[in-house]
Order: C-alpha cells, then sequence, then structure tokens
C-alpha cells in the first residue's frame, strides 16, 4: 500500500505538466487524506495539500527557492564510481548507478551550487531523494565538501536542503567517512563566522543526520518530516513492538528539542530571507585570519 | 603479513567472538593508573562507552572505547557495545578534557553500532554523533584509534576520526554492521554474509582502501587465543604512533587531520550532467 502511494508523485513531476493533456497528469492523489487535486494548483501551492501534507520535491523544483536566474551549478562532471566493485546476487551496484543517472538526469543525489535569497548570496546544496534515495556516497561527499569551501572562500552562508536514507551501502566505509570529511569542511566554515542552515525535508535518516544536519546553526523541517538516526523498521525490529505514528516527525523532534523551528513550505523563503539578513550582521565574520585550521575550535 | 584465508564472514565471527578482548582488557594490559571517569554531565552514564584518564608509555592521555561484556549479563549491562547518546556525550565531554590539558586521545572502537532505541532516538542520537565527528575534526591534540573488534557504521566513527587509525587484523570497519545493511539494501537480514562480502570489511580491504594506516597482526586463531600478545602489539603500535603524532607543531597536525579526511572517496569528473533548468521550478516566490 505505502508502495502504491509512493509511486503516485513520480508520474507528475513537473517537467510531465509542461507536457500536457494527458489527462492521467491532470489531478494528483495527496498520499495523505485521499484527495484529488487539479495538478496545476496543486504545483502553484508548492505541492501542499490543503490538508498539510508537504509531498517530496525534486532538487529541481526546490531552486525556485532561490531569485530567479541565479542559480549557477557546481561539479556537474563529478560522478560516483563502484570502488569496491559491489556486486550481490541481487544488485550491481555499477547498473543501479547508470539507471538512477537515466532517470533523473543527473550524476548523483546532490546538487550544489551558488544562488541568492531576495539579492542575498549564498551557497546551496540539495539532495535529489530519486537518486538512490539520496544516499551519500564518494561523490555526495565530495561535492557537499567542495560547495562548503566555496561557501569559506565566497565568505557567504550555507544552505542545505535535506531529503536522505543516510549513507550509501553500496560504497561501505568509503561512504561512511564522508560524515567525517564534510564536517571537517564544516569547521573551516565556521572559522569564517558565515552560518549554515539546514533544511530537514521528509526522511532524512541516518549518516546524513548523524554528521552535517545536526550540527547546523538553525535547523528548520518541513511539518510532518520523518527525521532520525536509525529507521523505524530497524528499531521495530530491536523492540519488538510498534511505534507510535508522531514518532521522528518533525514535531516529535520539535518537542525534544533537536530542532529549531518546523516551517511550512509556504512561509520558508521569507524565514531564510530573515535569518540570512540577521546572520548577515555577524561579528565572526572578522575573525578570519587565512581561516587557519587553528580557528576551528572556534565551533566548540 | 600472511594472506588470509578466512572469508570476510568468518572475520565477522572473530570479531565479535565471546572472548575477544575488549576494551578495558587492553587498559589493563597497557596502562598503569587507569581512572576511570563517568557522566555525560547532561543525562546519565552509559556503560556501553569507557573513559577515563591513564598513564600510557610514560604520558598521561585520554582513553575513551566503546565496551563489550565478556557474559551475557555484563553484555545486557553495556549494551553490547551499542552507544546511547549520553554515551558519546560523555566522550565529548571527556575528548575536551583531552584538549584543555594537551593530552594526547586514545580510542578504541569496537561496537556493532549506535543503539538503535526509541529512547536514543529521543535523546538526539544523530545528533550525539554529528557533534563527536564534529569535535575530533577540531579537536587540538593527536588522536590514534584503534579497532579492536568491530566498527559499525557512525557509532564507530564518533570515536574513529583521528589522525592515525590501526586495525586489529581480524577486525571489521563497515559502514553499517553486515545485518543492518542487508536489512537496508534488500530487507533481510538474513543476507549478512553477502552484504559483508560486498562492503569490504576487513581490514586487509580498509587498508587497500587507505583508510586504515596499519593493521596490527593477531596470532593465528584470533586475538582471543592470545590476549596478552595481541595487546603488546596493539601497545606497540599505539606508543609509535603517538610519539609521531606529538612532536608536530598543532596547527601542522590539524592541517594534516584536514588533508587526509577531505582526501577520503572515490569518484570521476568526466561528463556533466547539468540540472536542466529549462522548466520552472516551483513558485515560491509567490507565496
Amino acid at each position: 500500500m505505502k508502495d502504491l502511494f509512493r509511486r503516485t508523485p513520480k508520474r507528475f513531476t513537473a517537467a510531465r505538466i509542461e507536457s500536457q493533456a494527458i489527462p492521467d497528469n491532470m489531478w494528483v492523489k495527496c498520499p495523505s487524506c485521499g484527495d484529488l487535486i487539479y495538478t496545476r494548483q496543486f504545483s502553484d501551492n508548492l505541492k501542499v495539500c490543503k490538508c498539510g501534507y508537504h509531498m517530496r520535491l525534486t532538487a529541481r523544483e526546490w531552486l525556485g527557492l532561490l531569485d530567479d536566474g541565479s542559480f549557477v551549478e557546481f561539479d556537474a562532471a563529478l560522478a560516483p564510481v563502484d570502488a569496491l566493485g559491489f556486486v550481490s546476487p541481487r544488485h550491481v551496484y555499477a547498473q543501479k548507478l547508470s539507471e538512477s543517472q537515466e532517470q533523473t538526469g543527473l550524476n548523483d543525489a546532490l546538487v550544489t551550487g551558488s544562488g541568492a535569497i531576495e539579492g542575498m548570496p549564498l551557497c546551496l546544496a540539495v539532495t535529489e531523494f530519486e537518486f538512490i534515495g539520496g544516499s551519500m556516497g564518494s561523490a555526495f561527499g565530495e561535492r557537499l565538501a567542495r560547495a562548503i569551501e566555496r561557501a569559506v572562500d565566497m565568505r557567504v552562508p550555507l544552505v542545505t536542503i535535506n531529503a536522505s536514507g543516510g549513507a550509501r551501502q553500496e560504497e561501505g566505509t568509503l561512504a561512511l567517512l564522508q560524515m567525517a570529511k564534510v564536517n571537517m569542511a564544516l569547521t573551516r566554515l565556521a572559522a569564517v563566522g558565515q552560518p549554515h542552515i539546514a533544511i530537514l525535508v521528509d526522511p532524512c535518516y541516518g549518516g546524513v543526520l548523524a554528521s552535517y544536519t545536526s550540527v547546523a546553526d538553525v535547523i528548520i523541517a518541513e511539518p510532518g518530516a520523518r527525521i532520525g538516526f536509525a529507521g523505524r523498521r530497524v528499531i521495530e525490529q530491536t523492540i519488538r513492538q510498534k511505534l507510535p505514528a508522531h514518532f521522528q516527525t518533525a514535531e516529535f523532534l520539535l518537542s525534544h528539542g533537536m530542532i529549531d523551528m518546523v516551517t511550512p513550505r509556504s512561509e520558508l523563503r521569507s524565514v531564510l530571507a530573515i535569518l540570512l539578513r540577521l546572520f548577515r550582521d555577524t561579528p565572526g565574520r572578522v575573525i578570519d585570519r587565512q581561516h587557519a585550521p587553528a580557528l576551528a575550535r572556534a565551533q566548540g | 603479513m600472511k594472506p588470509s584465508t578466512l572469508s570476510p564472514w568468518d572475520k565477522v565471527q572473530l570479531a565479535r567472538h565471546p572472548r575477544r578482548p575488549h576494551t578495558l582488557d587492553y587498559v589493563r594490559a597497557l596502562c598503569e593508573d587507569f581512572i576511570e571517569l563517568h557522566g555525560d554531565r547532561r543525562y546519565g552514564d552509559d556503560a556501553a562507552i569507557v573513559a577515563g584518564l591513564a598513564r600510557f608509555a610514560n604520558r598521561t592521555v585520554v582513553i575513551v572505547g566503546h565496551q563489550k561484556g565478556n557474559d551475557a549479563r555484563e553484555n545486557v549491562r553495556r549494551n553490547f557495545g551499542m552507544a546511547r547518546p549520553e554515551g558519546y556525550r560523555k566522550a565529548l565531554r571527556v575528548f575536551r578534557l583531552a584538549e584543555k590539558f594537551g593530552f594526547p586521545l586514545i580510542c578504541f572502537i569496537d561496537t556493532p553500532g549506535a543503539d538503535p532505541s526509541m529512547e536514543s532516538e529521543e535523546r538526539g542520537q544523530g545528533n550525539a554523533i554529528a557533534e563527536n565527528i564534529l569535535a575530533l575534526a577540531g579537536l587540538r591534540v593527536p588522536i590514534v584509534a584503534c579497532i579492536i573488534g568491530e566498527g559499525g557504521s557512525g557509532g564507530a566513527l564518533a570515536l574513529g576520526v583521528a589522525d592515525r587509525l590501526l586495525m586489529l587484523e581480524h577486525a571489521i570497519y563497515s559502514v553499517a554492521a553486515p545485518e543492518a545493511a542487508a536489512s537496508i539494501l534488500w530487507r533481510d537480514a538474513s543476507k549478512a554474509p553477502e552484504a559483508a562480502s560486498a562492503m569490504k570489511i576487513t581490514a586487509q580491504d580498509q587498508y587497500d582502501l587507505g583508510i586504515v594506516d596499519e593493521i596490527i597482526p593477531e596470532p593465528d586463531g584470533g586475538a582471543h587465543t592470545d590476549a596478552a600478545t595481541t595487546a603488546a602489539a596493539t601497545g606497540k603500535a599505539l606508543h609509535t604512533a603517538i610519539d609521531e603524532l606529538a612532536v608536530l607543531p598543532i596547527d601542522e597536525l590539524l592541517q594534516r587531520r584536514y588533508t587526509r579526511y577531505r582526501a577520503i572517496g572515490r569518484f570521476q569528473e568526466h561528463q556533466p550532467r547539468l540540472l536542466d533548468l529549462r522548466s520552472p521550478p516551483l513558485p515560491f516566490k509567490e507565496s
């Protein structure tokens, strides 16, 4: 049942809407309340249903957060390789990669670039969940680390938008160690006094939560987003009982003190604009002396 | 080192052997005057992680490690070495202690992974691990970590960002415990042996990938057949590593640590696939 619902949004990507007139694409069924919504109206409403359900967006759709035409993509050629020669009786990683590349038109699960919100420059990293569950492997980690280092060089804030299942299992410890790589880069962002604002969208799990997102200076989540370290299935198997429905939702994390705010999609751009304006004043911006590692302790 | 005839799954069994030496066994064998420190000063004391001050090779050092039990009862108390957020936060507090007094930090890694429970999630398991990785990234003392048994997932990395990473010959290091990886990949934990083989988790593989700097030999039959010899070999490797790191100026050490982790990963840069921006993104500006 869940899978049936999950497949629904794929048929209604924005690109298809443009190609119009297939009656099938005229309506979207909300996976939460079951209402039928006129597709054009749904897109105008940022793919949020009247019931409050926030449908997952593609990386490209998220770029609407930025000022028109401001986005310049980084490292579009940077692509994953099958470093371990990962072959199992069930799947071949190299094949999964080329299928995902074909399907999404992207090289990997993270898109990075520079852009602006209300004229304020920033570096942006957005995951593409359709690419192997937005999982973090070497290419993802490298793209993010370079984006952070560019934010350091440009002295601009970093905004990340994150929907991910966590580390990419098929890259083994090379994927695991990307958690260390990106946090390493974040020490330099801290040293130049630029903020990292993380937006957690459904779902945000595992190594992506346990590295750069949960140490962001400001953590924003979308309503209803599921966020956690261990997946629900793993926890249910461990404790041998069903978890309550609200467990690991954005609202649950807010009430446990783990995130700063739950912000509806319609308010996200204006909240980001206010935050960027506030951080622009930070006296921390003058502490940089060649962003020496010595200053990384500013973080602690 | 002699080529291994053991399969990755055999190594998993050896790494988890109930009689395999654990962190406190190494501490007892290698250190004088160990004083264990308890508690995260925020919530509780997690027995799955031990931490303390000790005398090792004529220096005061700080030691942090996952701790498994030697029998069923102790394993329950130690949660099989699966740390909760308060365990990682105890580790973090003691990392800061090492930094404050300039003591080198030695971490022993031996965990199937971080504790996957409701309580740990409620208390911010992801954040606890992330904070430790960040703290170790910038910690202003030499750090040597040694994987003595299982190095499972972020739960291992939370004690595993180091200037030098050592690994016992039959220890394993993986992005997730083989059962968890099989469950994530194929929704079938019983396929763990296949995951163990596909993920290249052995010390020899990790050395070839450039993630581990040195493999510490174990006696024939594994560390548990001769704990004293294993401890002596481990002590020697730790001693050498700390001596080499301690002479470096701290800013140089941190620069090297940055470069070391920055370089990990395999990727290519041939064919650009730019995000297609022809069709308009969603209208965030109107709302």
